[in-house]
């Protein structure tokens, strides 16, 4: 090759595709909240049934079947919701999208009954034994994680109310849509960890 | 167009005044800016725990010493290690990151400009919320002061019952804050060596540096969270009467040191992968050679990065763990000394063959290979478990650890000041006077810090306040004393430096090493916009191609 060859552009531009900002900083957050969560897993099932008090997890936890088909449902209906924007039907897309906002009331509402049950009824709270320490710290950080989520929800359902949200910002909701099924996600292992294994 | 208002030339500092500059600094967004402040507010946090460690070592200098009280020794050792490790080494590196990774990539700031902002005032207000519990701690009771509990704060003794008063408190909130920085300043790494790498920059001809500190990034992730974790637990703990490490209610204070180890462990390489960063730029530029063995350079990072999430019980086996656990965290330890080894011959072969300059930068570079295999070789010392029990706690892991993080970060990270400084202030700095740093701060190390082996094996433990004489100490420690002044001689020597060339160094000029990599292909102080146009590369070595057209590296590669 000549001397010229060196200094001209040898990829096409078109080429040169890298992958998008946003979702790999929302991909990053996963992880680094994933790691999160773990200790968390890891140190309710490195505590159970070491309490040395009552109650104990077999003796006051209800599984909670509604609230937890609620939450998952509420995965599928933020995806129709995402669908009906790319499709740019606005009706549906705020159907959907309240659909998912009152999912998520009635899982965080049966969460909050449930403590309500078991700090008056059962006199469980964080400082009674090991199984309340980890039951309330898990559980709530996920809890807290579903509140930023209706937050997030929220915050879009207003926007788009007020006509701010459109078929451009796609990949905005997209996002908000990522964190959702991380939140689901982590609600299986929850779930799976605080009312199978755990009982 | 408002981009060319941003592509005005700039002339910073000539006219305005001290406010102006300071409100600058305040609402930047730069990633040039908020590295260089990330480094200085390092250097500043350097300086203020490197002062306590001399406290220290002067306290230790004679048997029966009472320079300082116990509870005060007790704060200041925690001070010095949680200060160093999270107010100097982590921000150095974030300021390093932030300050080479979008120039050696071709792009034109961080992917997220204003969380990068967020991310140093993050670790800023941390740093400052550590040294105020000098003040505050206290609180309404009267009691505590600075935290005082070690800087991996073992439980029980951060349970309320032992650490009266808000010291550890503020030791947790320190460090969440900071923590938060850290994370988010990983996150913003990560996505800008992913996503705004410039035309023809494939992850294989990225520089080594960008590609080391992608690896770091990733680690900080997966490894930051599990300290964030314990550190809520035992605010959990001291505020509302949880019972994650309360022994009274079958709480375990061994869980504690695994969550603090699983992040302690990573986080020590995620401190020296950035000291194998710069060495890998600056040894190739100064032996006028391409990196040997790139591609393993690259396997061998990712590989430490990997093995390094399960070595965490290494600082543990005094704690009594099976002997199964033994052996798989001896074992996994040794591990790692693989892929540094395969390091350490790869920068030996870069070398070997050279022309090799002795300029400041490969001079520390050179200091940094012969104490870091020493202190490499200790660690696998410590790796065997048997050994361990004998020397776990003992003044030969201070040493060891302070080889790693003195001989092998500290003097990468002198190197990369000396190598980059022109980059950034358009000066170089003065050789005589790094020639006084380099000597006077070698000298001092090895005096400080090779006596510590010795005392170590003769059962000096750590962390005591004073010893009594006629136990054979007695020497080492004093050596160990005398080598702080001088290491203190060489800091100032480097401090001096820093200041005196921002106004009288010789103009760097845009590329004084004759290096090969995109950040010297723009003028030195970068502009605001990093490059004019946005670069085109076609190898690893840019730059290279562009004075060597007849005989470019990307017909090889």
């Amino acid at each position: 090759m000549t001397n010229e060859d060196a200094l001209t552009i040898p990829v096409n531009p078109a080429e040169w595709r890298l992958p998008s900002r946003r979702k790999m900083a929302v991909a990053c957050l996963i992880v680094t909240e994933s790691a999160m969560f773990t200790i968390f897993v890891v140190a309710y099932l490195f505590y159970l049934g070491k309490s040395l008090i009552g109650p104990y997890p077999a003796q006051v936890l209800e599984t909670p079947i509604i609230s937890t088909i609620c939450l998952l449902g509420s995965s599928l209906t933020i995806v129709l919701a995402e669908r009906a924007l790319r499709q740019e039907h606005r009706g549906g897309f705020h159907f959907w999208w309240m659909v998912t906002i009152f999912l998520a009331a009635v899982f965080l509402g049966a969460t909050a009954s449930e403590w309500q049950r078991l700090i008056t009824v059962h006199h469980l709270t964080i400082s009674t034994n090991l199984f309340g320490t980890t039951f309330y710290s898990l559980v709530g950080l996920h809890a807290s994680h579903v509140v930023v989520g209706l937050t997030l929800l929220g915050l879009v359902l207003v926007l788009s109310m007020r006509g701010h949200v459109k078929k451009v910002h796609q990949e905005h909701v997209e996002m908000i849509s990522w964190y959702w099924h991380f939140v689901d996600a982590v609600w299986i292992v929850v779930f799976t960890v605080v009312y199978v294994i755990g009982r | 167009m408002a981009f060319q208002e941003i592509a005005l030339p700039q002339t910073p500092g000539t006219t305005a005044s001290i406010t102006e500059r300071l409100h600058e600094l305040v609402v930047t967004v730069d990633h040039k800016k908020l590295g260089l402040m990330y480094i200085g507010t390092a250097l500043i946090f350097l300086i203020v725990s490197g002062s306590m460690a001399g406290v220290i070592r002067l306290q230790l200098a004679v048997p029966n010493n009472d320079l300082v009280s116990p509870q005060v020794f007790n704060r200041l050792f925690t001070m010095h290690g949680t200060a160093m490790v999270f107010l100097v080494g982590m921000p150095i590196i974030a300021g390093l990151m932030n300050y080479l990774v979008p120039l050696m990539i071709g792009a034109r700031d961080m992917a997220f400009p204003r969380l990068n902002a967020f991310g140093y005032w993050m670790f800023l207000f941390g740093g400052l919320l550590l040294y105020f519990s000098y003040l505050a701690a206290p609180g309404l009771s009267g009691h505590g002061s600075a935290p005082d509990v070690g800087w991996f704060a073992y439980a029980p003794l951060t349970g309320r019952a032992f650490s009266r008063g808000h010291s550890t408190d503020y030791w947790i909130l320190a460090l969440l804050v900071s923590g938060i920085g850290s994370i988010v300043s990983a996150i913003n790494v990560i996505v800008t060596t992913v996503s705004l790498r410039c035309k023809g920059m494939t992850l294989m001809r990225m520089p080594l540096f960008v590609w080391l500190m992608l690896v770091v990034s990733g680690m900080i992730l997966i490894a930051l969270p599990p300290l964030t974790a314990a550190q809520i637990m035992l605010l959990l703990d001291r505020f509302l009467g949880a019972r994650f490490f309360d022994t009274q209610a079958g709480g375990s204070a061994v869980l504690w040191q695994h969550f603090f180890w699983i992040f302690g462990h990573p986080e020590v390489y995620i401190l020296m992968i950035p000291g194998f960063a710069c060495v890998s730029e600056i040894i190739p530029v100064f032996s006028r050679k391409p990196m040997f063995g790139y591609p393993l350079m690259v396997a061998a990072t990712v590989m430490i990065g990997s093995i390094s999430m399960s070595v965490w019980a290494h600082h543990m086996f005094t704690v009594g763990m099976t002997s199964v656990g033994n052996t798989f965290f001896a074992v996994s330890t040794m591990l790692v000394g693989i892929p540094t080894g395969i390091k350490i011959f790869n920068w030996l072969g870069t070398m070997y063959g050279g022309k090799i300059r002795f300029e400041l930068p490969m001079i520390f570079c050179l200091g940094f290979l012969f104490q870091f295999l020493i202190a490499g070789l200790t660690g696998v010392m410590l790796a065997v478990a048997p050994f361990n029990w004998q020397l776990s706690d003992s003044y030969f892991v201070v040493a060891h650890f302070h080889y790693v993080l003195i001989g092998g970060l500290l003097f990468t990270i002198f190197a990369a000041i000396y190598y980059w400084y022109p980059k950034a202030f358009g000066r170089m700095l003065d050789k005589k006077l790094g020639l006084w740093h380099f000597w006077l701060f070698f000298i001092g190390f090895h005096l400080t810090f090779d006596p510590q082996h010795i005392a170590g094996i003769l059962g000096m433990p750590r962390r005591i306040y004073t010893y009594d004489a006629g136990r054979g100490w007695e020497i080492y420690n004093l050596l160990s004393s005398i080598g702080a002044i001088f290491q203190a001689a060489g800091l100032l020597c480097l401090v001096a430096n820093l200041l005196l060339s921002l106004r009288k160094g010789k103009p760097a000029g845009d590329d004084p090493w004759d290096a090969w990599t995109l950040e010297w292909a723009t003028t030195s102080p970068p502009p605001e916009y990093n490059f004019e146009t946005l670069p085109e590369v076609r190898s690893r070595r840019p730059l290279w191609d562009l004075k060597h057209p007849e005989d470019p590296d990307w017909k090889y590669e």
